[in-house]
């Protein structure tokens, strides 16, 4: 005797782009809590690559809440699995920042997504995603960032900014900006931007000697490098880079 | 050194060369001048096997340190390390690489395919200072990301640069002398001398004018119009072009 559990649809927004056919029999409701005290600073990083341990539908979802003047920073590498997906609601108090430096890689047919709810529930809270994606095959990268600013929180600051880089055509990426605003003293900035290669930069590094694997390898690692700039521990900074270019490498 | 024979190119269905034939032995410089036009850049471009100029007809040879080839059967950066180098008349910029990285990986790419050790961080630098100082670009500029924010004078120096690292065995410089001004045209002249003036080496110098000829003396001088070499002279031809313009001389 199964359960019947009511799966997400793709007619649901935060599901618009996922591969919900992959979440049978994954727990839905596992959430994650990150609470971050008052003028803590917290930070994590979940890194999703090949290995056993991975499986073909990598669903987290996390809930985060930073304190007033709290410091969240959440790093992530979705590299792996069919279905990898990092979801964080976060709700921000006064003064607190959250940082989210995120990248998808990935071909053949699967789907990697960022999905992300900033609640900026008072003032002079300060907020900053970056994620970036670079895909070929049939790969998808998504990145949904919902921002919500709430009447009181004045002087709210927050960011996203996505960019993709399709390797190769069939591949494809998913950008959806939503923001809700209801205070008046508030900077919010959005952008999205979807690309290919520069081909004059390819041909430049070719007439150096460069082979065409080791120019895409740079010119990925040169996009990727801005979703890890504000990760000041290097060591660390190095190995995501390191995970997301040997998907990227190994072309898979 | 290098061989061409009988060459056609066109890009998008266009003919630009149209039966270019020009021989340039090892210790020459070669310089080749000609109206807007006339296939100048083309002829560089298909030198360096640049996507979209496709051969129609016709062979280029090049004896390079593996002995005789065929150039054009080479991938681009497979010409760079049988000892070709290409300097751009709009060298490229690359966002989030830096010149140490791209040139040290471009370096040990060419050494690799050419059986030799690569070189150390700590050799690859000492080798960048020692070229930078040559053509008096500031090494902190080795630092940065290739050509971003460099002035026009400063991007023709690092190709210098770039060409001094390398160091080839042929040369192509398209208009390496455009946007340079008079002291900076001087230094870059006699980079070129300095780095390539040798028994062994040879240089394909494109350019519109006299000046950088007074300091790099080129041993030959060829017009290229409408695709093809129409005049081949000495050093003398530079200069009447200079006072009589083309037209008058290829009229004579």
């Amino acid at each position: 005797m199964s359960e019947v559990v009511d799966l997400p649809t793709r007619k649901d927004e935060a599901w618009r782009y996922s591969r919900v056919e992959r979440l049978q029999g994954v727990p839905l409701d596992d959430w994650r809590t990150i609470d971050v005290a008052a003028g803590e600073s917290f930070r994590d990083t979940l890194v999703v690559a090949d290995g056993e341990a991975t499986k073909p539908t990598e669903l987290h979802r996390w809930r985060v809440t930073v304190g007033e003047g709290a410091t969240c920073e959440l790093f992530a590498v979705l590299a792996s699995a069919e279905f990898a997906r990092l979801e964080i609601e976060v709700v921000l108090k006064k003064g607190a920042h959250f940082e989210l430096g995120g990248i998808t890689v990935g071909g053949r047919e699967t789907v990697r997504e960022f999905v992300t709810h900033m609640t900026h529930a008072e003032p002079e809270a300060t907020s900053n995603q970056v994620v970036r994606a670079v895909h070929w095959g049939h790969g998808t990268g998504n990145f949904l960032g919902r921002i919500d600013v709430v009447r009181d929180a004045q002087k709210t600051d927050a960011a996203q900014d996505f960019k993709g880089l399709l390797l190769e055509k069939g591949a494809s990426v998913n950008a959806v900006p939503q923001l809700e605003i209801f205070a008046d003293d508030v900077k919010c900035a959005h952008g999205a931007s979807v690309g290919q290669l520069d081909e004059n930069a390819r041909f430049y590094m070719a007439a150096r000697g460069v082979s065409p694997e080791l120019t895409q390898r740079l010119l990925a690692q040169a996009f990727l490098g801005d979703a890890l700039v504000n990760l000041d521990d290097e060591a660390l900074r190095d190995e995501l880079m390191d995970v997301a270019l040997a998907k990227v490498d190994r072309n898979l | 050194m290098l061989e061409i024979e009988n060459l056609t190119a066109e890009i998008d269905g266009k003919t630009i060369l149209n039966g270019l034939t020009l021989t340039v032995p090892a210790g020459e410089v070669h310089a080749i001048m000609g109206p807007n036009g006339a296939g100048k850049s083309t002829l560089s471009y298909v030198l360096g096997g640049r996507p979209g100029y496709e051969v129609t007809g016709g062979s280029v040879r090049f004896d390079g340190p593996n002995g005789d080839c065929d150039l054009l059967d080479m991938e681009p950066h497979e010409r760079a390390a049988a000892g070709l180098f290409l300097g751009f008349q709009y060298p490229v910029e690359i966002p989030g690489v830096s010149n140490v990285q791209f040139l040290r990986e471009a370096l040990n790419s060419q050494r690799k395919a050419r059986g030799e050790e690569p070189l150390t961080g700590g050799e690859f630098l000492k080798l960048a200072k020692e070229k930078s100082a040559l053509l008096k670009l500031d090494p902190e500029m080795l630092k940065r990301h290739v050509n971003v924010g460099f002035s026009g004078g400063e991007k023709k120096r690092a190709e210098m640069v770039q060409m001094g690292i390398l160091d080839p065995k042929f040369a192509v410089l398209d208009e390496t002398d455009s946007g340079l001004d008079i002291d900076a045209l001087r230094v870059v002249g006699e980079g070129i001398n300095s780095i390539m003036r040798s028994p062994d080496k040879a240089v394909l110098l494109i350019t519109h004018y006299q000046r950088l000829l007074e300091v790099v003396k080129p041993d030959k001088v060829s017009i290229l119009s409408q695709g093809r070499i129409v005049q081949t002279g000495g050093p003398e031809l530079a200069v009447r072009l200079e006072e009589e313009g083309y037209d008058a001389v290829m009229a004579a």
